[in-house]
């Protein structure tokens, strides 16, 4: 926090960033950085990296100014402050160790109630006897696991994973000095949301941000267009779905071409291509540029979409083949460390930069 | 490296070393950059740089409203009063309308107007992120045309023969070497960090003198070129120096270590008088003479007071201003004898006239009766707490550098040298005698450093 406030004051006596992005331009508003003021900056930016190659007071200047790095650090002390409940900052500082765990825990669950179908025994020898012929020949997963149960179970885990995301969120916007939920009101709401889904600050200047020194490219931008779309379609396919479910009484398995398949085809396409290329991006990243706390965030994140991503995939190729009942409880499994997770990772930085460029929307205006 | 003959030996890793090590490698030429810095504090004093002055007939992408080229060469007869090659001056000038897209050519980009701080977006394009920034695309462009460039590397001799330039010896962390080529482009800058050769002009104040960029700028190839013979141009003398932060580093402070609060309360030297008036002028004018009026001072420091009533009309200080209550506290803050601060204070308090207080206009605040008066934005110092700040000369560069022609060919005691030019800083006094306009200096070396290029690598 200290290094943050000096960096900001040298910043601010300086201002030859202030072209390159928000973080400057929200800067210039204050003089003094308060604690708030240092995690509405560390959120706003994107850990591009042009300030650092940019900057005449960079290590080793003794004046060691190196704003991206120093805000990434900040940025995962920020998510730590605001998870809740408080003890779950742990999941920040061991992301491997929580999202393996948080895998086990889905394993088991699913396991658990999958065993009305068949016993752990037959799960874990891959031994599906007890299914017919006829339940796996249709993809008939309910015979695997109720629809109830799996409503109940992932309504549980969504539910509390939107609580725990809400009350990170208010905590952000208290710590910002912002009203609760603010700026729902007006364009400065819709010009921020537009800004998070374009990731315009990306490639404002008209060209995209540096990976390394004077080496611009696009793929960071377009890698995590096709991970948060591929999200975002995946949840748009279980949502027409769940629609079909309930209102119409259509039940799963949808063919090929229905609107739940083709959706969630598309979002499982991206959710491999944008975290696969995401992975190789940030690999192959100047690491000066961010702090390790904050790069290590990314790796269980990235692999536990890429994992549901494929095993949803496989499920849909394969939901005919005997194996099916494995493939859907390790799907499912995944699917709830996700839910289990989302909170407590790197999700959480899309919740805090979105809260962040509306702020700077409105106090824009 | 020694046993190469290069077609052009750039000496210099700036703007304008670059400029030229493009101009040339861009039509074809063998390039070598010989850059005294390591890699990371390349680019000499344009790293610390933000924008350059162009001339333009219409708005640009760049740019606001027009400067045309009468309006420019005003600008330069003003602030040199006169002392400047006026052939050379509308060389510049007229290089200048072209300057930022010959720049883009190379990587280099801009921000668009209307955002600076300075409010010079009609007269100055800026480099996106500032010089170093710039620097960093021009040495990516550098390495695409095959430019050979060496890090840490100091000319320390010179061989011309007759007026043609033959090599230059380097020492390099490895070893001394020879760097042979057919042309030799000298844009290693003025001498503004040899605190030596400042020692000799300045005395005793030279050593409470702060570098404002490079310590690498010691003028070695500046020495080496006056002892062959060389014409020299400008005040041996003098040097641009403004009123900076005492407690700014030694070298490289830059832009952050400046600070704008002289016009809003009063200056005082060691002794706890005042000595000049801070409110003669808009700030970024009379912004450079503080640094002579500072270094004229006890001790070459000084100490700028205002009260709580300038607070946020200034550009915030990198450095915490010192913080006192009353006169006596800030006098033992700031080190002054408080008996002689207090009638200081009491005494200008006392002069001030009743006035519309405006700090964006020359207002009618004024002091009676003083000496020296201060002419505008005189408010009393009454509304605690007081804030300090230390002032020392920062110098910024030199004027002294070696003649040219309209080829940018260095003029020799013997003649015209054929095949050696010079940019940037170290011939920048042919057009600056004396005095400064905000991003003049980036316009010398960008279009200088384009001739030299071009002339030195000619088929």
């Amino acid at each position: 926090m200290r290094k943050a406030e000096h960096e900001m004051v040298v910043c601010n006596a300086c201002r030859y960033c202030e072209a390159y992005c928000p973080v400057f331009q929200a800067m210039e508003q204050r003089v003094t950085f308060s604690p708030g003021d240092l995690t509405y900056l560390a959120n706003l930016c994107h850990n591009c990296g042009e300030c650092l190659y940019a900057c005449q007071y960079a290590p080793p200047h003794e004046f060691g100014i190196d704003v991206p790095r120093t805000l990434s650090k900040l940025r995962v002390e920020s998510y730590e402050s605001f998870a809740w409940p408080s003890f779950a900052a742990v999941a920040y500082r061991r992301p491997w160790a929580i999202t393996l765990a948080a895998v086990a825990i889905g394993a088991l669950v699913l396991s658990g109630f999958a065993g009305r179908a068949f016993t752990a025994r037959q799960v874990a020898t891959a031994d599906f006897r007890a299914f017919t012929a006829r339940q796996v020949a249709t993809a008939d997963f309910y015979a695997v696991m109720s629809h109830g149960t799996m409503v109940t179970i992932f309504g549980v885990a969504g539910l509390f994973a939107i609580l725990a995301l809400g009350i990170g969120h208010r905590r952000f916007t208290k710590a910002t000095r912002e009203a609760a939920m603010p700026g729902r009101e007006g364009p400065a709401y819709e010009r921020g949301v537009a800004d998070a889904l374009t990731l315009k600050h990306l490639h404002a200047t008209g060209e995209d941000c540096v990976d390394a020194e004077e080496t611009r490219r696009p793929w960071r931008r377009w890698m995590h267009h096709c991970t948060f779309y591929g999200f975002a379609l995946c949840f748009a396919s279980t949502t027409v779905a769940a629609i079909y479910h309930l209102l119409f009484g259509w039940i799963a398995p949808y063919a090929y071409t229905s609107i739940p398949v083709v959706l969630g085809t598309l979002g499982g396409v991206g959710l491999l291509i944008g975290p696969a290329g995401l992975f190789l991006v940030d690999r192959g990243r100047d690491a000066h540029l961010s702090h390790a706390s904050e790069r290590s965030l990314g790796g269980p994140f990235l692999a536990l979409l890429f994992l549901t991503s494929l095993t949803g995939l496989l499920l849909m190729i394969l939901r005919e083949q005997p194996y099916m009942p494995a493939l859907l409880v390790v799907h499912l499994a995944l699917v709830l460390a996700l839910f289990i997770t989302l909170p407590y990772g790197k999700f959480v930085h899309g919740i805090y930069r979105a809260a962040a460029l509306m702020k700077f929307r409105r106090e824009e205006a | 490296m020694s046993a190469d003959l290069y077609d052009v030996a750039v000496l210099g890793g700036g703007n304008a070393a670059l400029c030229a090590a493009l101009a040339a490698a861009g039509r074809g030429a063998r390039v070598i950059v010989v850059e005294r810095a390591p890699r990371h504090f390349r680019g000499g004093n344009s790293r610390h740089t933000r924008n350059l002055r162009c001339m333009h007939a219409a708005p640009t992408d760049v740019l606001t409203d027009a400067y045309t080229e009468d309006e420019f060469m005003a600008d330069v007869l003003r602030v040199t009063g006169g002392v400047t090659n006026e052939a050379l001056a509308r060389l510049m000038i007229r290089g200048s309308a072209d300057a930022p897209r010959r720049m883009g050519r190379f990587g280099a980009r801009f921000q668009p107007p209307l955002r600076g701080t300075l409010h010079l977006g009609r007269t100055n394009a800026f480099f996106l992120g500032g010089g170093k920034a710039l620097m960093n695309s021009a040495y990516a462009a550098a390495g695409r045309l095959g430019v050979r460039v060496a890090y840490d590397a100091e000319v320390i001799g010179l061989s011309i023969r007759d007026g043609r330039f033959e090599s230059a010896t380097v020492r390099m962390p490895a070893g001394d070497v020879e760097v042979r080529a057919r042309a030799v482009v000298l844009a290693a800058g003025g001498f503004e960090a040899n605190l030596e050769w400042l020692a000799e002009i300045w005395g005793e104040a030279a050593k409470n003198f702060i570098i404002r960029g490079t310590p690498y700028n010691t003028g070695t190839v500046l020495r080496l070129m006056l002892d062959a013979g060389a014409e020299p141009v400008g005040d041996p003398a003098q040097c641009h120096a403004v009123a900076i932060d005492a407690r700014a580093p030694k070298f490289d402070g830059g832009i952050v270590t400046r600070l704008d609060s002289v016009p809003l309360g009063i200056v005082v030297n060691r002794f706890g008088d005042r000595f000049y008036d801070e409110g003669e002028d808009y700030w970024p004018k009379r912004y450079a003479i503080w640094g002579r009026l500072v270094a004229q001072q006890p001790d070459q420091i000084a100490y700028s007071i205002v009260d709580s009533k300038a607070l946020g009309r200034f550009m915030p200080s990198v450095f915490p201003p010192m913080v006192a209550g009353s006169v006596r506290e800030l006098a033992a803050a700031i080190n002054v004898p408080a008996g002689t601060l207090a009638s200081t204070i009491e005494r200008f308090n006392a002069a001030v006239r009743p006035g519309t207080f405006d700090h964006q206009a020359l207002d009618d605040c004024r002091t009676e009766g003083l000496v020296p008066n201060k002419t505008h934005w005189a408010q009393r110092l009454d509304a605690p707490p007081f804030h300090a700040y230390p002032l020392r000369p920062g110098i910024t560069f030199t004027y002294l550098g070696v003649k040219v022609d309209e080829r940018a060919r260095v003029v020799m005691k013997g003649g015209v040298a054929e095949n050696i030019f010079a940019a940037g800083e170290i011939m920048a006094g042919n057009i600056l005698g004396r005095g400064y306009v905000a991003g003049v200096g980036m316009t010398i070396g960008t279009v200088f450093g384009e001739i030299a290029g071009r002339e030195s690598f000619r088929e």
